[in-house]
Protein backbone atom coordinates (compact mmCIF):
# COMPACT_ATOMS: atom_id res chain seq x y z
CA UNK A 1 0.00 0.00 0.00
CA UNK A 2 1.61 3.39 -0.89
CA UNK A 3 1.41 6.01 1.66
CA UNK A 4 -1.04 8.12 -0.28
CA UNK A 5 -3.57 4.84 -0.76
CA UNK A 6 -3.06 4.12 2.96
CA UNK A 7 -3.85 8.14 3.86
CA UNK A 8 -6.97 8.00 2.16
CA UNK A 9 -7.57 4.62 3.45
CA UNK A 10 -7.22 5.34 7.34
CA UNK A 11 -9.62 8.91 6.00
CA UNK A 12 -12.21 6.46 4.91
CA UNK A 13 -12.47 4.60 7.81
CA UNK A 14 -12.12 6.61 10.36
CA UNK A 15 -14.37 9.03 9.51
CA UNK A 16 -17.13 6.70 9.02
CA UNK A 17 -16.09 5.54 12.40
CA UNK A 18 -16.02 9.17 13.76
CA UNK A 19 -19.18 10.13 12.13
CA UNK A 20 -21.79 7.43 13.00
CA UNK A 21 -19.96 7.41 16.54
CA UNK A 22 -21.27 10.81 16.81
CA UNK A 23 -24.00 10.42 15.68
CA UNK A 24 -25.22 7.78 17.82
CA UNK A 25 -23.90 9.63 20.47
CA UNK A 26 -27.29 12.09 20.37
CA UNK A 27 -29.31 8.69 21.49
CA UNK A 28 -26.65 9.36 25.06
CA UNK A 29 -29.58 9.60 27.53
CA UNK A 30 -32.48 9.11 25.15
CA UNK A 31 -32.60 5.21 24.66
CA UNK A 32 -36.00 3.51 25.17
CA UNK A 33 -34.46 1.81 28.00
CA UNK A 34 -31.33 1.94 29.75
CA UNK A 35 -30.01 -0.89 28.59
CA UNK A 36 -30.34 -0.21 25.08
CA UNK A 37 -29.35 3.57 25.94
CA UNK A 38 -26.10 1.43 27.34
CA UNK A 39 -25.83 -0.47 24.54
CA UNK A 40 -25.86 2.03 21.74
CA UNK A 41 -23.38 4.15 23.65
CA UNK A 42 -21.32 1.32 23.74
CA UNK A 43 -21.29 1.41 19.97
CA UNK A 44 -20.74 4.83 20.12
CA UNK A 45 -17.63 4.36 22.28
CA UNK A 46 -16.51 1.30 19.88
CA UNK A 47 -16.63 3.42 16.63
CA UNK A 48 -14.96 6.98 18.56
CA UNK A 49 -11.91 4.56 19.40
CA UNK A 50 -11.42 2.77 16.13
CA UNK A 51 -11.50 6.35 14.54
CA UNK A 52 -8.78 7.89 16.49
CA UNK A 53 -6.98 4.39 15.79
CA UNK A 54 -7.20 5.50 12.39
CA UNK A 55 -6.79 9.39 11.82
CA UNK A 56 -4.18 9.26 14.44
CA UNK A 57 -2.26 6.97 11.61
CA UNK A 58 -3.68 9.18 8.97
CA UNK A 59 -1.96 11.90 10.71
CA UNK A 60 1.42 9.68 10.61
CA UNK A 61 1.33 9.03 7.30
CA UNK A 62 0.86 12.32 6.19
CA UNK A 63 3.67 13.95 8.03
CA UNK A 64 3.05 17.42 8.71
CA UNK A 65 1.62 17.34 12.15
CA UNK A 66 -1.78 17.03 12.12
CA UNK A 67 -2.77 14.55 14.66
CA UNK A 68 -6.43 12.69 15.08
CA UNK A 69 -7.61 15.56 16.64
CA UNK A 70 -6.76 18.10 14.05
CA UNK A 71 -8.26 16.11 11.68
CA UNK A 72 -11.84 15.51 13.58
CA UNK A 73 -12.10 18.55 14.45
CA UNK A 74 -10.05 21.15 11.82
CA UNK A 75 -11.20 19.58 8.89
CA UNK A 76 -14.44 20.99 6.75
CA UNK A 77 -17.03 19.15 5.43
CA UNK A 78 -15.90 18.46 1.77
CA UNK A 79 -12.35 16.84 3.49
CA UNK A 80 -14.27 13.97 5.06
CA UNK A 81 -14.57 10.77 3.54
CA UNK A 82 -16.78 8.68 4.77
CA UNK A 83 -20.28 6.99 3.28
CA UNK A 84 -23.12 9.58 3.39
CA UNK A 85 -25.05 6.71 5.28
CA UNK A 86 -23.26 7.53 8.13
CA UNK A 87 -24.34 11.18 8.60
CA UNK A 88 -28.30 10.55 8.25
CA UNK A 89 -29.98 11.60 10.84
CA UNK A 90 -31.38 8.75 13.56
CA UNK A 91 -35.11 9.34 13.28
CA UNK A 92 -36.58 7.03 15.59
CA UNK A 93 -35.15 3.47 16.96
CA UNK A 94 -35.83 1.87 13.67
CA UNK A 95 -34.23 4.09 11.99
CA UNK A 96 -31.20 3.81 13.63
CA UNK A 97 -31.20 0.04 13.72
CA UNK A 98 -31.59 -0.16 10.36
CA UNK A 99 -28.89 2.76 9.09
CA UNK A 100 -26.70 0.55 12.05
CA UNK A 101 -27.47 -2.66 10.06
CA UNK A 102 -26.83 -1.48 7.00
CA UNK A 103 -23.28 -0.09 7.88
CA UNK A 104 -22.01 -3.03 10.39
CA UNK A 105 -23.13 -5.39 7.36
CA UNK A 106 -20.63 -3.80 5.09
CA UNK A 107 -18.48 -2.62 7.47
CA UNK A 108 -17.35 -5.65 8.98
CA UNK A 109 -16.35 -7.48 5.72
CA UNK A 110 -14.18 -4.76 5.41
CA UNK A 111 -12.62 -4.74 8.12
CA UNK A 112 -12.60 -8.96 7.35
CA UNK A 113 -10.16 -8.10 4.24
CA UNK A 114 -8.14 -5.18 5.55
CA UNK A 115 -7.13 -8.00 8.59
CA UNK A 116 -5.00 -9.22 5.79
CA UNK A 117 -3.59 -7.17 4.32
CA UNK A 118 0.41 -6.40 4.00
CA UNK A 119 0.26 -2.96 5.86
CA UNK A 120 0.85 -3.64 9.43
CA UNK A 121 -0.39 -0.98 10.88
CA UNK A 122 -3.45 -1.11 8.70
CA UNK A 123 -3.82 -4.59 9.26
CA UNK A 124 -3.50 -4.18 13.25
CA UNK A 125 -6.00 -1.59 13.44
CA UNK A 126 -8.63 -3.67 11.35
CA UNK A 127 -7.77 -6.95 13.91
CA UNK A 128 -8.68 -4.93 16.51
CA UNK A 129 -11.58 -3.51 14.76
CA UNK A 130 -13.29 -6.63 13.89
CA UNK A 131 -14.05 -7.63 17.52
CA UNK A 132 -16.27 -5.14 17.89
CA UNK A 133 -17.41 -4.71 14.54
CA UNK A 134 -18.28 -8.62 14.53
CA UNK A 135 -21.17 -7.48 17.82
CA UNK A 136 -22.07 -4.82 16.41
CA UNK A 137 -23.30 -6.94 13.37
CA UNK A 138 -24.51 -9.47 15.61
CA UNK A 139 -26.96 -7.06 17.61
CA UNK A 140 -27.90 -4.79 14.95
CA UNK A 141 -29.24 -8.01 12.92
CA UNK A 142 -31.15 -9.01 15.92
CA UNK A 143 -32.98 -6.26 16.33
CA UNK A 144 -33.82 -6.09 12.51
CA UNK A 145 -34.99 -9.39 12.70
CA UNK A 146 -36.86 -8.82 15.72
CA UNK A 147 -38.76 -5.15 14.97
CA UNK A 148 -39.29 -6.93 11.40
CA UNK A 149 -40.99 -10.21 12.40
CA UNK A 150 -42.30 -8.62 15.11
CA UNK A 151 -45.82 -6.68 15.73
CA UNK A 152 -47.88 -5.51 12.40
CA UNK A 153 -46.86 -1.87 13.51
CA UNK A 154 -43.48 -2.39 13.98
CA UNK A 155 -42.59 -4.36 10.92
CA UNK A 156 -44.30 -1.33 9.30
CA UNK A 157 -41.94 0.98 10.71
CA UNK A 158 -39.23 -1.19 10.21
CA UNK A 159 -39.98 -1.04 6.12
CA UNK A 160 -40.65 2.43 6.00
CA UNK A 161 -36.78 2.98 7.73
CA UNK A 162 -35.48 0.82 5.31
CA UNK A 163 -36.99 2.47 2.24
CA UNK A 164 -36.10 5.78 4.29
CA UNK A 165 -32.05 4.83 4.93
CA UNK A 166 -32.05 2.48 1.31
CA UNK A 167 -31.58 5.11 -0.92
CA UNK A 168 -27.88 5.91 1.15
CA UNK A 169 -26.38 2.21 1.18
CA UNK A 170 -25.89 1.76 -2.22
CA UNK A 171 -22.37 3.92 -1.67
CA UNK A 172 -21.33 1.56 0.78
CA UNK A 173 -20.99 -1.36 -2.30
CA UNK A 174 -20.60 0.49 -5.22
CA UNK A 175 -16.59 0.53 -5.89
CA UNK A 176 -15.12 3.82 -6.91
CA UNK A 177 -12.19 4.35 -8.58
CA UNK A 178 -10.02 3.65 -5.13
CA UNK A 179 -11.98 1.03 -4.40
CA UNK A 180 -10.77 -0.62 -7.64
CA UNK A 181 -7.23 0.49 -7.42
CA UNK A 182 -6.56 -1.02 -3.75
CA UNK A 183 -8.28 -4.72 -5.48
CA UNK A 184 -5.46 -4.30 -7.94
CA UNK A 185 -2.52 -3.45 -5.97
CA UNK A 186 -3.13 -4.60 -2.69
CA UNK A 187 -4.40 -8.44 -2.58
CA UNK A 188 -5.64 -10.19 -0.69
CA UNK A 189 -8.09 -6.82 -0.61
CA UNK A 190 -10.80 -7.30 -2.66
CA UNK A 191 -14.01 -5.07 -3.00
CA UNK A 192 -15.91 -7.01 -4.49
CA UNK A 193 -16.06 -10.11 -1.28
CA UNK A 194 -16.99 -7.09 0.60
CA UNK A 195 -20.11 -6.21 -1.47
CA UNK A 196 -20.78 -9.80 -1.76
CA UNK A 197 -20.90 -10.85 2.06
CA UNK A 198 -22.96 -7.31 1.98
CA UNK A 199 -25.58 -8.52 -0.24
CA UNK A 200 -25.61 -12.20 1.71
CA UNK A 201 -25.91 -10.56 5.45
CA UNK A 202 -28.54 -8.69 3.59
CA UNK A 203 -30.85 -11.07 1.99
CA UNK A 204 -30.50 -13.10 5.07
CA UNK A 205 -31.66 -10.54 7.25
CA UNK A 206 -34.68 -9.22 5.59
CA UNK A 207 -35.77 -12.65 5.07
CA UNK A 208 -35.87 -13.50 8.53
CA UNK A 209 -37.46 -10.44 9.18
CA UNK A 210 -40.21 -10.64 6.96
CA UNK A 211 -38.63 -7.21 5.33
CA UNK A 212 -38.75 -6.81 1.26
CA UNK A 213 -35.78 -6.03 0.09
CA UNK A 214 -35.59 -2.45 -2.42
CA UNK A 215 -34.92 -2.55 -5.65
CA UNK A 216 -31.30 -1.24 -6.17
CA UNK A 217 -32.08 1.83 -7.41
CA UNK A 218 -29.44 3.81 -5.73
CA UNK A 219 -29.29 7.20 -5.21
CA UNK A 220 -26.01 8.45 -6.61
CA UNK A 221 -23.81 9.67 -3.15
CA UNK A 222 -20.35 10.93 -3.18
CA UNK A 223 -19.51 11.11 0.49
CA UNK A 224 -16.07 9.30 -0.86
CA UNK A 225 -15.22 12.14 -2.40
CA UNK A 226 -16.42 14.81 -0.33
CA UNK A 227 -19.59 15.46 -1.13
CA UNK A 228 -21.71 15.49 1.32
CA UNK A 229 -25.42 15.68 2.04
CA UNK A 230 -27.11 18.95 3.89
CA UNK A 231 -26.96 16.77 7.74
CA UNK A 232 -23.36 16.80 7.60
CA UNK A 233 -22.59 20.99 8.30
CA UNK A 234 -24.93 20.47 11.44
CA UNK A 235 -23.32 17.31 12.87
CA UNK A 236 -19.71 19.51 12.66
CA UNK A 237 -21.05 22.60 14.29
CA UNK A 238 -21.96 20.43 17.06
CA UNK A 239 -18.69 18.10 17.22
CA UNK A 240 -16.20 21.22 16.39
CA UNK A 241 -17.51 23.63 18.10
CA UNK A 242 -15.49 23.57 20.79
CA UNK A 243 -12.21 22.82 19.61
CA UNK A 244 -12.54 25.78 17.18
CA UNK A 245 -13.42 28.33 20.06
CA UNK A 246 -10.91 27.08 22.65
CA UNK A 247 -8.46 25.62 20.40
CA UNK A 248 -5.63 24.71 23.58
CA UNK A 249 -8.69 23.48 25.65
CA UNK A 250 -7.53 20.56 27.45
CA UNK A 251 -9.32 17.38 29.68
CA UNK B 1 -41.65 0.81 23.76
CA UNK B 2 -42.16 0.18 27.49
CA UNK B 3 -40.40 -1.60 29.79
CA UNK B 4 -43.12 -2.56 32.02
CA UNK B 5 -44.04 -5.07 29.32
CA UNK B 6 -40.73 -6.75 29.30
CA UNK B 7 -39.65 -9.49 31.78
CA UNK B 8 -37.09 -9.15 33.87
CA UNK B 9 -33.85 -11.65 33.70
CA UNK B 10 -31.52 -12.17 36.47
CA UNK B 11 -27.48 -11.78 35.25
CA UNK B 12 -25.01 -14.14 36.32
CA UNK B 13 -21.49 -13.70 35.50
CA UNK B 14 -18.33 -15.86 35.84
CA UNK B 15 -15.70 -13.75 35.91
CA UNK B 16 -12.41 -16.22 35.46
CA UNK B 17 -12.22 -19.43 34.22
CA UNK B 18 -12.41 -22.04 37.58
CA UNK B 19 -14.59 -19.68 39.05
CA UNK B 20 -18.28 -20.01 39.45
CA UNK B 21 -21.05 -17.92 37.88
CA UNK B 22 -21.70 -15.15 40.50
CA UNK B 23 -25.10 -13.03 40.71
CA UNK B 24 -24.59 -9.71 39.63
CA UNK B 25 -27.73 -7.86 38.93
CA UNK B 26 -31.37 -7.59 36.87
CA UNK B 27 -32.19 -6.40 33.38
CA UNK B 28 -35.44 -5.95 31.72
CA UNK B 29 -35.25 -7.48 27.88
CA UNK B 30 -38.21 -8.99 25.74
CA UNK B 31 -36.38 -12.46 24.53
CA UNK B 32 -33.51 -14.48 26.66
CA UNK B 33 -31.16 -13.09 23.57
CA UNK B 34 -31.85 -9.88 23.91
CA UNK B 35 -31.23 -10.27 27.57
CA UNK B 36 -28.08 -12.15 26.91
CA UNK B 37 -26.78 -9.31 25.03
CA UNK B 38 -28.04 -6.23 27.21
CA UNK B 39 -26.49 -8.32 30.07
CA UNK B 40 -22.95 -8.07 27.73
CA UNK B 41 -23.33 -4.31 27.61
CA UNK B 42 -25.15 -3.51 31.16
CA UNK B 43 -22.45 -5.89 33.60
CA UNK B 44 -19.66 -6.41 30.99
CA UNK B 45 -18.07 -3.23 29.81
CA UNK B 46 -15.62 -2.79 32.39
CA UNK B 47 -13.75 -6.21 31.60
CA UNK B 48 -15.71 -8.22 34.71
CA UNK B 49 -16.07 -11.37 32.63
CA UNK B 50 -15.44 -14.19 30.66
CA UNK B 51 -19.41 -15.84 30.20
CA UNK B 52 -22.91 -14.74 31.14
CA UNK B 53 -25.99 -16.78 31.80
CA UNK B 54 -29.50 -14.90 32.04
CA UNK B 55 -32.36 -16.57 33.83
CA UNK B 56 -35.87 -15.27 33.61
CA UNK B 57 -36.60 -13.92 37.22
CA UNK B 58 -39.63 -15.89 37.64
CA UNK B 59 -38.47 -19.15 36.78
CA UNK B 60 -36.21 -18.39 40.47
CA UNK B 61 -37.82 -20.11 43.06
CA UNK B 62 -36.79 -18.30 46.59
CA UNK B 63 -36.74 -18.84 50.08
CA UNK B 64 -39.27 -16.66 51.98
CA UNK B 65 -37.39 -14.21 54.63
CA UNK B 66 -39.69 -14.64 57.17
CA UNK B 67 -39.35 -18.60 57.15
CA UNK B 68 -35.36 -17.32 58.12
CA UNK B 69 -35.80 -18.42 62.01
CA UNK B 70 -36.81 -22.69 61.15
CA UNK B 71 -34.41 -22.72 58.01
CA UNK B 72 -31.16 -21.21 59.06
CA UNK B 73 -30.92 -20.79 62.90
CA UNK B 74 -31.06 -24.18 63.38
CA UNK B 75 -27.98 -24.59 62.16
CA UNK B 76 -26.01 -21.67 64.04
CA UNK B 77 -25.38 -23.51 67.75
CA UNK B 78 -24.68 -26.73 66.09
CA UNK B 79 -20.84 -25.67 65.92
CA UNK B 80 -19.61 -28.98 65.21
CA UNK B 81 -20.80 -28.59 61.84
CA UNK B 82 -19.21 -25.98 61.00
CA UNK B 83 -15.97 -26.39 58.69
CA UNK B 84 -13.43 -23.90 61.34
CA UNK B 85 -14.88 -26.56 63.95
CA UNK B 86 -11.79 -29.24 63.27
CA UNK B 87 -8.14 -28.18 63.27
CA UNK B 88 -6.52 -29.66 60.04
CA UNK B 89 -3.14 -31.08 61.08
CA UNK B 90 -0.30 -28.70 59.49
CA UNK B 91 1.01 -31.77 57.19
CA UNK B 92 -2.38 -32.01 54.96
CA UNK B 93 -2.35 -28.69 53.89
CA UNK B 94 -4.80 -26.80 51.71
CA UNK B 95 -7.57 -29.43 51.11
Amino acid sequence: MSPNQSFELCLRMGDNALILGQRLAEWCGHGPILEQDIALTNISLDLIGQSRLWLSLAGQIEGQGRDEDKLAFFRDSNEFRHLNLCEQPNGHWGTTLMRQFLFDAFHLPLLEQLCKVEDQQVASIAQKSVKEVRYHLRWSSEWVVRLGAGTDESHEKMQQALLDVWPFAGEAIQPNAFDLELTETCPPYNVQAVNKAWWSSVNEVFNQANLDVPEANWAPQKGREGIHTERLGFILAEMQFLPRAYPDAQW
Amino acid sequence: MNSKNWPLFEVFIRSKNGLSHKHVGSLHAADPAMALENARDVYCRRNEGVSIWVVPSDHITASDPGDAEELYEPARDKIYRHPTFYTIPDEIGHM
